[in-house]
């Protein structure tokens, strides 16, 4: 945009420009009460005049901040005093009617595919559209505004408080409303308005100052990301079908967490990664009381659970001992072997072959829910008022598991065995030679990433109700490794993003689901041109993909001193 | 400053042998890197190692600290023949430093000191997922040590730093205290001067001399013929993989057959002397030739 408009042309249409974007923002904003489309189908029903659908009033989310943004620093800009300086007003507001237009095209979109032709979208439709192009064209002949500065305004901690509180209280909300979009249209259009406004707060500085809040605030962050986490399933008025999905995203995420270590801590491909997820919920499923399981030993959830951990880490440590020697690409062939072996190992251990264990390739069905000290987990229990089916109560018990996940992970990474990773990642001939056991620090990750897959094996076993061999094909271990490569390697929140839009998406996107592959393939293309390091970066990890740019080097490390993120490594990590 | 290297800071007995090289040699296929070396270093001195491009002192110095394992010969440290593992080494007491400097890079001058420290701690997996006071304790007793290390270099105000954002003069003296913090008796540093300036050179001589003072052995392989003699206690000359002469700095600088390695045969009518100081300044700065 820079470079197709001069900025003699911006100071000269700076009046004009804004008044076009007022004038777009306003129409996109008016247009929300007035009728989208002919057919109720369309959008959950985007059909009434004065009155918005649910999904209609968040249209006035994007545009209603671009208007404030267009609006407040002329009208009065000396009141804001220290917070004027700090926003980039225009070029929010760019980003802002770039995302409005991008988001209203997606609704048209849908709107006409859902009703089959344009010709059923109503007025409303094309005033929205007519706005949101005189906004996106309006702002861009606005003068560019200095880089935002808003992280760095000394805010009061209380202020810091209420500031990840509300966040986590948005995400609450926002999320609960997202996963209630039966639509697709609905569903991608709400992601789209979501993406723009995140887009915007960035921009503003907001998504900055809020980094820094949490960074300040670690435990107020992880205590209310918690709070909000159980509370979601009170958001669901007892249905099923959105816990059901929600307690996937998780299992999933605690196999992407575990990965993680392996792949963003140490640096070691791992291909054959859902083996060990496997090995938890095949071995979970023996030990359960289901009819179909082959030995007679049937000890108690809690240890059903340590063994499962410790069967994925044998395996890890079996795999790992001979492999570990090797690195790079030999490693993540020899590991995407190993997946297959364990997949067809699996199937053949059904007695004509060997001994028989898992069934074969009927795997191990009819696993009995879990009961621990009486609370059933196969029973729908009112809790507040609130009924909380069966798959809420596993999606609570993974939260749990996710919560040993990150616990784990972090402390690990902030202590001497983490610094060891980052050396064996940079250097490991250089870290051999100050005297860290490269060898040993790469078998502990493959085994405790291993273990950790276990245990979330041994409940996804209870959880799916049956386990069979195919679950477990390298596809799987595929979308773990994008889920870690798309988020952020080495990163808790990028992780938890990556897994959520790998296994939400193909649910809520149900049109898409056979193209998932594709789509998904063309993502991390596109990722790996323009941001190799994921969506939520790891510092070290952008440096090490950008190792040329001096200038991000001295920006990253500037904030490392100012956050003290990396400093006071006692204070680093949960105290349990 | 001495009680920066914990408990090597008394006085040393300079006659001690520490390191024992004996009949190393080193073949990659047909080639003999490194043939017949037997060299010993004494704990509490300097000795220099020179020779020109190529003759193997890197080599010599991969297969003293376990990069390499040498086709045959013996290394003893302390009496105690190295294992062939370059952490073993540092174990026993044995640091090094890089030609090519190989710090790691986006870590901060304070974690590349901190992470020399991991063979001398021992906080496990348990202690730190736990947060265990003995994963407190120590963290925050290496933390110390290494910001009394990169003082100990001259590096205190820029802990914080990336080392990849340190001038070039830093990165050396920030690799020579990523060494110092493996806490060893015999420090070995590739060519600690290369691609210095004057002034960073004369830093570089003080430094090691301060290294010295606090009990330990250095092992250098350096160009720099005045960095060199001015020093070392005793010099060793390589040339093609084996030992030409080795001895005082004054009798080895003199020796015309070190001389002619470095700059080829002189005018047989202008003789050099190998008995005094006359012919000193002749082959200064003719490093690398």
């Amino acid at each position: 945009m820079k470079a197709l408009i001069s900025d003699e042309t911006k100071v000269r249409f700076r009046l004009p420009a804004r008044v076009v974007s007022v004038v777009g923002a306003l129409a996109v904003i008016a247009s929300v009460f007035l009728p989208w489309a002919y057919g109720h189908e369309a959008l959950d029903d985007v059909t009434f005049t004065g009155a918005p659908s649910p999904l209609q009033s968040f249209f006035l989310l994007l545009p209603g901040l671009v208007l404030l943004l267009l609006v407040v620093p002329f009208l009065g800009k000396q009141r804001l005093g220290r917070f004027a300086k700090a926003i980039a007003w225009n070029t929010s507001a760019r980003t802002g009617s770039l995302a409005t237009l991008a988001t209203v095209v997606i609704a048209l979109a849908a709107i006409a595919i859902e009703l089959k032709g344009l010709i059923n979208i109503e007025i409303g439709g094309w005033v929205a559209f007519g706005g949101a192009l005189l906004a996106a064209v309006g702002t861009p002949l606005l003068p560019d505004s200095p880089e935002p500065t808003l992280d760095r305004v000394k805010t009061p901690k209380w202020a810091q408080i209420v500031g990840i509180v509300a966040m986590m209280a948005a995400v609450l909300f926002l999320a609960s409303f997202a996963l209630n979009q039966t639509d697709a249209g609905s569903f991608l259009t709400f992601g789209a308005l979501l993406v723009g406004v995140v887009l915007v707060l960035r921009q503003l500085g907001v998504l900055g100052w809020l980094s820094i809040a949490a960074a300040n605030n670690n435990r107020v962050l992880v205590l209310s990301a918690f709070v909000v986490a159980y509370a979601f399933p009170f958001t669901q008025n007892g249905s099923d079908a959105n816990m059901s999905i929600a307690s996937q995203v998780l299992i999933f995420a605690a196999a992407a967490l575990g990965l993680n270590i392996v792949v963003g801590l140490v640096g070691l491909l791992d291909l054959g990664y859902i083996a060990f997820l496997g090995a938890g919920a095949f071995t979970a499923a023996i030990l359960s009381e289901s009819a179909f399981s082959t030995v007679d030993f049937h000890p108690p959830f809690l240890v059903t659970v340590l063994i499962s951990g410790v069967v994925a880490s044998l395996l890890g440590l079996l795999i790992g001992a001979p492999t570990l020697r090797v690195s790079g690409d030999y490693l993540a062939i020899v590991t995407l072997a190993f997946g297959e072996i364990f997949r067809i190992t699996m199937n053949n251990l059904d007695g004509n072959d060997g001994p028989n264990l898992t069934n074969g390739s009927n795997g191990i069905s009819g696993i009995p829910d879990l009961n621990f000290l009486g609370f059933d987990f196969g029973q729908a229990h009112t809790i507040f008022g609130v009924e909380i089916g069966r798959f809420a109560n596993y999606y609570w018990l993974m939260l749990m598991v996710i919560a040993l996940i990150i616990v784990v992970f972090m402390n690990l990474n902030y202590s001497r065995i983490g610094r060891g990773w980052v050396a064996i990642r940079e250097d490991e001939l250089a870290a051999e030679a100050m005297g860290v056991n490269t060898f040993a620090l790469k078998l502990l990750a493959f085994a405790g990433g291993a273990f950790l897959a276990g245990v979330a094996g041994a409940v996804k076993a209870h959880h799916d109700v049956s386990v069979t061999p195919d679950q477990y094909v390298f596809l799987e271990s595929a979308f773990l490794l994008a889920a870690v490569v798309l988020g952020g390697m080495g990163t808790v929140m990028g992780v938890l993003i990556g897994a959520t839009i790998l296994k939400l998406l193909p649910e809520k996107l149900r049109f898409f689901s056979e193209y998932r592959l594709l789509l998904f393939g063309l993502l991390m293309i596109v990722m790996m041109q323009f941001r190799p390091e994921g969506i939520i970066a790891d510092e070290r990890r952008q440096l090490e993909f950008h190792g040329e740019d001096e200038q991000l080097a001295e920006e990253i490390e500037e904030e490392l001193i100012t956050h003290h993120t990396h400093l006071f490594p006692e204070r680093k990590g949960f105290v349990l | 400053m001495t009680q920066v290297i914990s408990g090597s800071g008394h006085h040393v007995d300079a006659t001690t042998l520490l390191l024992e090289a004996s009949h190393v040699t080193m073949q990659f296929g047909g080639l003999t890197a490194v043939n017949d070396v037997s060299l010993n270093v004494h704990a509490g001195e300097i000795f220099g190692l020179i020779g020109p491009n190529g003759a193997g002192k890197t080599t010599f110095f991969n297969c003293l600290t376990g990069l390499y394992k040498p086709t045959s010969g013996e290394v003893r440290f302390a009496g105690e023949v190295l294992p062939p593992q370059p952490r073993l080494v540092v174990r026993a007491g044995m640091a090094r430093t890089f030609q090519n400097i190989r710090l790691f890079h986006n870590m901060t001058a304070l974690e590349n000191v901190m992470v020399g420290m991991y063979s001398r701690t021992k906080t496990n997996a348990i202690d730190a997922i736990l947060r265990l006071p003995r994963h407190r304790s120590e963290e925050l007793a290496s933390t110390e040590r290494a910001r009394e290390l990169l003082e100990f270099v001259g590096l205190s105000s820029a802990a914080d730093t990336l080392s990849r954002n340190l001038p070039y003069g830093d990165q050396r003296r920030l690799e020579i205290a990523r060494a110092l913090a493996t806490d060893p008796k015999l420090l070995l540093l590739d060519e600690p001067t290369a691609g210095m300036n004057p002034q960073e050179t004369r830093q570089a001589e003080e430094l090691i001399f301060r290294i010295r003072d606090l009990g330990l052995a250095v092992l250098v392989i350096e160009h720099d013929m005045r960095f060199i003699f001015n020093l070392c206690d005793r010099v060793a000359c390589l040339v093609r993989g084996a030992v030409l002469v080795e001895g005082q700095g004054d009798v080895v600088q003199n020796d015309p057959r070190v001389i002619e390695a470095y700059i080829g045969t002189p005018p047989s009518e202008e003789p050099i002397s190998d008995r005094g100081p006359a012919g000193t300044d002749q082959n200064e700065g003719s490093a690398d030739a």
